[in-house]
């Protein structure tokens, strides 16, 4: 199956190999008619809509900017819409360095955006470090914090490059099973005992055995 | 110098005078340091009124800090060396914030790295570090492995307090906790995930129904440790941080550091390397000055005027990629000269620009400084006065609105800035709106600059040869530059090796946020908008 994305022709992209494997394995137990037709459709429709976090750390915020003006012009495929609040937004490119004190905040940010989510680590900064990676401070690539879909390296990349990230990403929307797949939802109980807040104790609400517990603690 | 020397004896018995780098050096122990500051801002032949910045150190048996003035209406610089008192658990050093506002921000900053406390500072809390961060990590001998600090999974522990070291009449130092909010204190929060703080800022709001009490800027989401970074680093090698700090004069700040290497090493650069680097710099300056027309004006809500703007940035950014192979982290400037010679086009793409510009200026004027809501936004908005300027450090185009020529072109010219013909913009207005035209207006004076240049590049050699692997004497230099922002500051240190033994660097960027408080009490908090925007700082400068 040859999977492209924006009219760009097949042979253009790098990595057929990976997104033909990605395909087997998502076929590799068959496809309902109905459904598959649906996800289809579903999937032209989200691949062709894919909405940015406005997010941005350094320099690579910068280029950013640049693919969202006139001359590159992010608006042809469908990008431009680029939301300030996570929860509106379908992934996040992270543009930048992230440090310690900005992990925690990065983690919530993903956690407040909506399924399905994906994330772009851009720039060398985002993919390992980069230049800062011997730093004290510094988070060695941002998939130690959150998973990552897309890798883009450069220093910073150049918009054409963000183009082309951006479109892989398309690409793997397209050949995704949303339902029953990327569409799921997560329990609030799951995700809340995932996600511990300090202070906060979220299992008492849930788990019976933990309320005893707590009670008898206090 | 013989004067100074006089006059600093008769001030202070306790100091010496000596010369680092064609400047005095004044030594002065702590327990008269204080008494020194004062007089040397306040005497009338010396009148230091601009601390350019604080420069902490850590040689292993002292530590302690180097304090860089200068003099507004003297045009003369001085340096202070105070060594600090108490052992390395404590070493104490006394405040000067109640002579310069800038002082407090800078102390702190001291403070993060090396673990100087700085009594009767109010606010003695770190400024890029989390609170639970363990260690000092300039220290000579501090420990970065990751397991004595990994990276946080849970929310930073935030707290409303500070602490201060208080100096009570009869001279004893008690440790205090202060509030830097009170328990009726409204608090919002903006930042650091915020379209409008251009970059990750945070400020902790104190609002009294819409209007700001305090401002509370939280640093430090960008703090990459740069100055320790460059500690394990050759010469050559330190440069490329620099491209990272202020992406936008990157060529600027490149030009700085290398002349400072040069001076050190004694190298001189052929006429041709430096009519390049003048004429990069200013490309960058027109650049750098149209993307924060852009971005501020779609802070304001006027959308367009980014593409506007940006159309302009583009076509700079082709000359520039033409010649340094990219469009942003150049790494132009090195040791010696440039990496490589212009471009064969480059002065036809010059002239183009150059015959463009002029249009674009003035459809910039058209479509958005006389347009009335542009102007009931920013007119007399954020007023800065000529004398807070000083004592807040802000320089550049923010200070130059204020009226304070602190352009380092004209004050302290360097390269071949002295042969050229241009105007110093200053204004006096001083609110955002004067910002604003005075970027504008600088980008008419860095054309004429280019004017001037374009036609008259020299033939010669672009890089003369240095050896590959650089060592430096043994000594301390200080350099300034203009930056796009304004005064970019740099320390160097050499202990003899390949390696810097310190590096600091003073960007513009960090006064013009820690100005931000002081503007914008009083202000609506919508007004807080315009004010940050105006500043025009750029984060990762201030947090390096």
């Amino acid at each position: 199956m040859e999977v492209t994305a924006q009219g760009v022709p097949y042979e253009a992209f790098k990595d057929n190999e990976y997104i033909e494997s990605l395909v087997k394995e998502l076929q590799e137990n068959g496809t309902n008619v109905v459904v598959g037709s649906l996800d289809k459709l579903i999937n032209w429709g989200r691949s062709n809509s894919l909405w940015p976090l406005t997010f941005a750390t350094s320099c690579c915020g910068i280029e950013f900017v640049s693919l969202g003006a006139a001359r590159y012009d992010m608006a042809r495929f469908g990008w431009e819409v680029a939301r300030s609040s996570p929860r509106q937004a379908d992934f996040i490119m992270v543009a930048g360095t992230i440090v310690h004190r900005m992990a925690p905040v990065l983690r919530r940010l993903y956690d407040q955006m909506a399924e399905p989510k994906y994330v772009i680590a851009t720039g060398a900064c985002a993919v390992s470090g980069g230049p800062f990676r011997n730093s004290y401070h510094v988070v060695q690539g941002v998939d130690q914090i959150i998973p990552v879909d897309v890798y883009l390296p450069g220093c910073p990349p150049r918009p054409e490059a963000m183009i082309y990230a951006i479109m892989q990403l398309s690409r793997k929307v397209k050949v995704e099973r949303f339902f029953g797949g990327v569409n799921r939802q997560q329990k609030q109980q799951e995700f809340l005992r995932e996600h511990p807040v300090e202070g906060v104790n979220d299992k008492a609400q849930f788990n019976s055995e933990t309320v005893a517990e707590a009670e008898k603690q206090a | 110098m013989a004067t100074l020397q006089e006059k600093i004896a008769k001030i202070c018995p306790a100091a010496t005078v000596a010369e680092v780098d064609g400047a005095p050096m004044i030594t002065v122990d702590e327990a008269h340091w204080h008494d020194l500051a004062k007089a040397l801002r306040d005497d009338e032949d010396l009148s230091m009124d601009y601390l350019v910045t604080i420069v902490g150190y850590d040689h292993v048996d002292t530590m302690g800090c180097v304090y860089y003035l200068m003099s507004t209406r003297h045009n003369t610089n001085l340096g202070v060396t105070v060594a600090a008192t108490g052992d390395r658990t404590q070493p104490m050093l006394h405040s000067v914030t109640d002579l310069w506002n800038i002082a407090g921000l800078y102390e702190r900053e001291v403070f993060d790295f090396f673990g100087i406390i700085f009594i009767n500072n109010p606010d003695m809390r770190r400024l890029f570090l989390s609170i639970d961060w363990k260690g000092y990590p300039l220290r000579k001998d501090y420990d970065a492995s990751p397991n004595i600090n990994p990276v946080p999974v849970d929310n930073e522990r935030q707290s409303d307090f500070t602490q201060s070291w208080v100096e009570g009449p009869d001279g004893k130092v008690e440790e205090k906790q202060l509030e830097v909010f009170g328990p009726d204190d409204f608090v919002v929060n903006i930042g650091p995930q915020h379209p409008a703080t251009h970059g990750v800022l945070r400020f902790r709001t104190a609002v009294d129904g819409e209007t700001i009490k305090k401002i509370d800027v939280y640093m430090g989401y960008i703090h990459r440790g740069i100055e320790k970074l460059c500690e394990t680093q050759g010469y050559p090698q330190t440069l490329h941080y620099l491209d990272r700090m202020d992406y936008f004069s990157a060529l600027n700040y490149h030009h700085g550091l290398c002349i400072l290497y040069e001076r050190a090493a004694g190298i001189e650069i052929s006429r041709r390397a430096q009519v390049i680097r003048v004429m990069m710099d200013e490309l960058s300056r027109i650049a750098s000055h149209c993307l924060f027309m852009g971005t501020f004006c779609m802070d304001l809500g006027a959308t367009s005027m980014l593409f506007y703007t940006l159309r302009v940035r583009e076509q700079i950014l082709d000359i520039l990629e033409r010649t340094c192979g990219a469009r942003m982290t150049f790494n132009y400037d090195c040791v010696g000269g440039v990496m490589q010679d212009l471009d064969a086009n480059f002065q036809h793409d010059v002239k183009e620009l150059l015959k463009v510009l002029p249009a674009n200026i003035k459809e910039y004027n058209k479509v958005f400084v006389g347009n009335v809501i542009a102007k009931n936004r920013m007119e007399g908005v954020g007023v800065l006065s000529r004398e807070d300027a000083i004592s807040y450090g802000v320089t550049g185009p923010n200070g130059r609105a204020s009226g304070w020529a602190c352009d380092i072109r004209k004050w302290r010219p360097y390269s071949i800035y002295p042969e050229l013909q241009f105007d110093e913009i200053t204004r006096t207005e001083g609110d955002s709106m004067a910002r604003f035209k005075v970027r504008l207006a600088e980008i008419e004076q860095s054309a004429r600059i280019l004017e001037q240049l374009v036609d008259n590049i020299p033939e010669g050699e672009y890089l003369v040869k240095v050896p590959k692997v650089l060592k430096l004497p043994v000594g301390q230099w200080f350099q300034l530059v203009e930056g796009c922002r304004g005064v970019f500051g740099m320390h160097l240190e050499s202990d003899g090796g390949t390696k810097p033994a310190r590096l600091k660097f003073a960007t513009p960027s960090l006064p013009a946020a820690g100005v931000v408080d002081h503007l914008t009490r009083g202000e609506k908090i919508a007004d807080l908008i315009t004010i940050g925007g105006s500043m025009d700082y750029i984060v990762p400068d201030m947090d390096r």
